[in-house]
């Protein structure tokens, strides 16, 4: 299944893009769609756990994920 | 239509009149406004950026649970994104309630619900030197 992940700020400079197109196995959880991102250059820079949402809602690593899921690593936040 | 998010600057008579209403006796306005950081430094101005439609769902969460807890709270937010300078305001919080305390407290919890959800960041431009995001520091409130 395609899930889209996406990414912000300080993240999306580490990986040099804000969105990427993964193809994961079917059952695959947020955890993987980190995984899957883990060998590329600048992915070093994050952390090892960060926050991530599913479709727009904070979720955890062990949240299942879907075919077309939008799946948003969030760096520390700082608005106000 | 965003309903959270601006790009224009925040108008603190619109938000406001937004609110307003005869049943409400008690209304506040919080500005989070841009500031040189003795700190950190000259700052110039701060890039603000959002998953925007997280933002706005989150912003739409919050403003839900708020008036759950306070059912009578009138309330208008708006977070403005892009470049603000110094002295600008980034955030407003409008909250009108019948009596004061619900509308301080209603008010109190919008901006500490907003520091530790909204998916918003923000870059410092330094009046010398790069730009560089801003951390979250826990200990200002």
């Amino acid at each position: 299944m395609i899930v889209r992940l996406r990414l912000f700020a300080s993240y999306a400079e580490a990986l040099g893009r804000d969105e990427i197109a993964l193809e994961l196995p079917k059952g695959a959880n947020a955890g993987d769609a980190l995984a899957a991102i883990r060998a590329r250059p600048g992915a070093d820079r994050l952390p090892p756990q960060p926050l991530v949402a599913v479709n727009r809602v904070y979720a955890t690593t062990r949240t299942r994920l879907s075919e077309g899921d939008e799946v948003a690593l969030i760096p520390p936040v700082a608005g106000g | 239509m965003p309903r959270f998010l601006t790009n224009a600057p925040i108008g603190a008579a619109a938000l406001l009149a937004e609110i307003a209403s005869p049943a409400c006796g008690a209304t506040t306005l919080f500005l989070g406004t841009v500031r040189r950081s003795a700190e950190d430094g000259d700052v110039a101005s701060i890039e603000y950026s959002a998953y925007s439609e997280m933002a706005e769902a989150e912003f739409g969460r919050m403003v839900a649970e708020a008036v759950t807890r306070w059912p009578a709270a009138r309330i208008a937010l708006r977070h403005r994104m892009g470049r603000i300078l110094t002295g600008e305001a980034s955030i407003g919080i409008a909250v009108a309630c019948p009596h004061r305390a619900e509308a301080y407290d209603c008010s109190r919890y919008l901006i500490e619900e907003t520091k530790k959800r909204a998916p918003v960041w923000k870059k410092e431009q330094l009046g010398s030197g790069p730009a560089r995001w801003v951390e979250p520091k826990a200990a200002h409130a």
